[in-house]
């Protein structure tokens, strides 16, 4: 017997496999990299969170056209890969079609892939018409130029790709389509094959084949290059997400000890640091860089799809302003990568001269934002652009006092008479007279 | 216009059912003023027992959270807390979403833990209970749009108690293309409102006051002293000061009724 195809198959299934576990490895070391911030309540809550929205695209379909399109592909993709577990067995073993023993039932399942591949078809195609033809301003904001482009058109030329493959496998399968059952749709496409030899029928058959699982293995390893990462992260990215009130911003612990002693009479100001505390560095307030953020704030980067929803609604975007909430995280996940690879190649992070604000993420951006919440009820996969840009401005005020000028009058103003203006606090009540 | 301080409701050894916060804007504000006193007014009419802060009261600290100055931020909070608690405080009810949003939200991890209302949610609990009736009075049959301040909608899920304030009037309420979860903010927030806006095609503000004359209202409502501000002054640039009034929720039930 003849062993060359399965040894070939294990070695490209354990290839595939192992870099992608590599991959996802280093994934999450660099998510890791991000603070600690306990999102171990409520589990019930969160549960909830991830079965309506990621598995249940709740969010998505708020925009109907797209929404019920990426449902197909969605369901498509899930329902469709059962089939992949039939080409491993039938690659390691060496059989064919191992589940057909399933009778009926596996004609109903093939039938159902069948009908999916096509209706996948359609969507992607109907995905590449909005980008390219109809030209959805979204899809081609100023951050999308270049690969952020390219890595969507390639995404859907791969699942243009795998599922013709898959439909021409079942259609150049002679016996297959001798059986007539479970081939709604290759049924179709078998003509075509019917004035070549058996050989080269077949010889079409193992190609689809090898093609096909080929190209799954490919596009598994592709997602952590792309910003296709979602259709994992989507699920702990929802079940991690913030379940406060959108409103509510995290109060800074670290600020709330400093300020507490300056409002405590009894605290003497000279006394001397407790035992070490000389040799503690004081925490650092608000982020200038990736390890400044939460794990969270980090995964979100590499799940975001770019989907550009948030930035479609981001009433700074919308008029004009460098404000894009997309670009935020894509931003956050570029420098992640980059200080990601400087950990690959030096065993630990040494120092680079970068960080997140103002090499890549400008002052500018971050004050244009008007802190409404509109991106974060948007990203139908629950990420949250804006808390990243408010500890970005906590850095630019509280570490180098950078606030625009206007601000630092609003801000004095408080300090000083308790008001935004310049209005007396004993003033305060004057209304009621006038 | 009856309007009670915390110091002399102690004074009298009487706690009121429920604390007005005023707010800087209601405070200082010339036409935040005037909202502040139509809320009064109809609060007097219910006979709600109620008192405010006066002098005592300071910046809830919202402009300089959102700012990016915690520290400041959680000075004012400390110093309004010692305050609130001091005066044994239950409940607040304030006519500017950004204050309640912070008091309501970002004041019990710092030792403030008050029921807080928005005042459209008190009117709206006032109406149930029967302790005020609301008619159209003067605005009867009037087109009137509701613009969603961000810090009361999406920030806090608040969309009913306005609408059903604004619907008793017997008026007809038309709502813009972008409305409640979809609305778009006025850009006064996130302390926008205290800082020239950056470089851009166009004003946050006309945006937002476009979508409204899209639906040709005669009132634009609000619930927010700067969405107020915001909304008045994109009626002015586009010219329609004749045809469009931007009013408070407060405002449209005391005018209603010329209180």
């Amino acid at each position: 017997m003849n062993y060359i195809d399965n040894i070939a198959f294990v070695i490209l299934l354990t290839i595939g496999v192992g870099f992608f576990v590599k991959n996802i490895t280093k994934l999450i070391r660099n998510i890791k990299l991000g603070k600690e911030v306990d999102r171990s309540d409520n589990s019930n809550a969160r549960w909830k969170n991830m079965a309506m929205i990621a598995l249940g695209q709740s969010k998505m379909v708020k925009r109907p056209v797209a929404g019920i399109l990426h449902i197909i592909v969605y369901l498509g993709f899930i329902i469709i890969n059962i089939e992949v577990i039939e080409i491993i067995i039938d690659g390691i073993f060496g059989t064919h079609r191992v589940l057909s023993f399933l009778g009926g039932f596996y004609s109903f399942l093939i039938a159902s892939f069948e009908i999916l591949a096509v209706l996948v078809l359609v969507s992607v195609t109907v995905f590449w018409i909005r980008r390219m033809i109809l030209k959805i301003p979204r899809f081609w904001n100023k951050e999308m130029k270049g690969f952020p482009k390219n890595d969507a058109l390639y995404i859907l030329y791969f699942e243009m790709v795998l599922m013709s493959l898959f439909l021409i496998m079942n259609a150049a399968d002679n016996h297959f389509q001798e059986l007539n059952v479970g081939n709604p749709i290759s049924q179709y496409i078998a003509p075509l094959f019917h004035n070549l030899s058996f050989t080269a029928v077949t010889a079409i058959e193992r190609t689809a084949w090898w093609l096909h699982i080929a190209g799954i293995l490919v596009f598994l390893n592709y997602l952590y290059y792309s910003k296709h990462l979602h259709i994992l992260l989507a699920f702990p990215n929802t079940y991690y997400a913030n379940l406060n009130p959108k409103g509510q911003f995290t109060n800074l612990e670290s600020v709330t000890s400093e300020v507490k002693m300056m409002m405590d009479p009894t605290i003497d100001p000279f006394a001397a640091a407790p035992e070490g505390a000389e040799a503690t560095v004081p925490e650092k307030f608000g982020a200038s860089d990736v390890a400044d953020l939460n794990w969270v704030q980090l995964m979100n980067a590499y799940t975001c799809t770019e989907c550009g929803r948030c930035t479609s609604s981001c009433p700074a975007n919308i008029t004009g302003k460098e404000l894009s909430p997309r670009a935020i995280m894509m931003k956050t996940r570029d420098r992640l990568e980059e200080v990601g690879e400087n950990i690959n190649k030096n065993g630990k992070f040494i120092e680079d001269g970068k960080q997140l604000l103002s090499d890549y993420i400008t002052p500018e951006e971050i004050w244009a934002c008007t802190s409404c919440n509109a991106c974060v009820e948007e990203c139908p996969v629950n990420i949250d652009p804006l808390s990243i840009i408010m500890d970005l401005r906590r850095y630019l005020v509280m570490e180098q006092s950078a606030a625009p000028q206007e601000l630092n009058s609003m801000m004095t103003n408080i300090e000083n008479n308790g008001a935004p203006w310049q209005y007396n606090q004993m003033d305060r009540l004057n209304w009621k007279n006038e | 216009m009856n309007v009670p301080t915390m110091a002399e409701m102690m004074a009298q050894g009487k706690q009121p059912e429920v604390l007005f916060w005023v707010g800087c804007a209601g405070s200082f504000d010339d036409r935040a003023k005037k909202i502040t006193k139509a809320f009064i007014k109809i609060l007097n009419k219910a006979n709600v027992e109620f008192a405010v802060l006066g002098t005592e009261e300071s910046c809830s600290g919202d402009p300089a959270k959102r700012a990016g100055n915690e520290f400041l931020f959680q000075m004012q909070a400390m110093t309004n807390i010692e305050i609130l608690n001091a005066y044994e405080i239950k409940k607040i009810v304030t006519a500017c979403p950004h204050c309640f949003n912070t008091i309501k939200n970002e004041y019990p991890q710092l030792g403030g833990v008050y029921e807080v209302v928005h005042h459209t949610e008190l009117l709206k609990s006032l109406l149930d209970d029967g302790r005020l009736t609301i008619e159209g009075g003067k605005f009867k049959g009037k087109k009137i749009t509701f613009h969603d301040p961000c810090y009361l909608g999406r920030a806090n899920d608040v969309y009913e108690a306005p609408r059903d304030l604004i619907q008793k009037l017997d008026v007809e309420l038309v709502e813009m293309k972008r409305c409640k979860t979809n609305g778009l903010c006025c850009g006064a927030g996130g302390a926008q409102m205290f800082k020239e806006p950056e470089k851009g095609t166009k004003d946050i503000n006309i945006e937002r006051t476009e979508d409204a004359i899209e639906v040709n209202p005669d009132i634009i409502a609000t619930g927010c002293p700067f969405c107020n501000t915001m909304m008045t002054d994109g009626v002015k640039v586009t010219n329609k000061e004749a045809e469009i009034e931007v009013l408070d929720i407060a405002e449209l039930i005391a005018n209603a009724e010329d209180l």
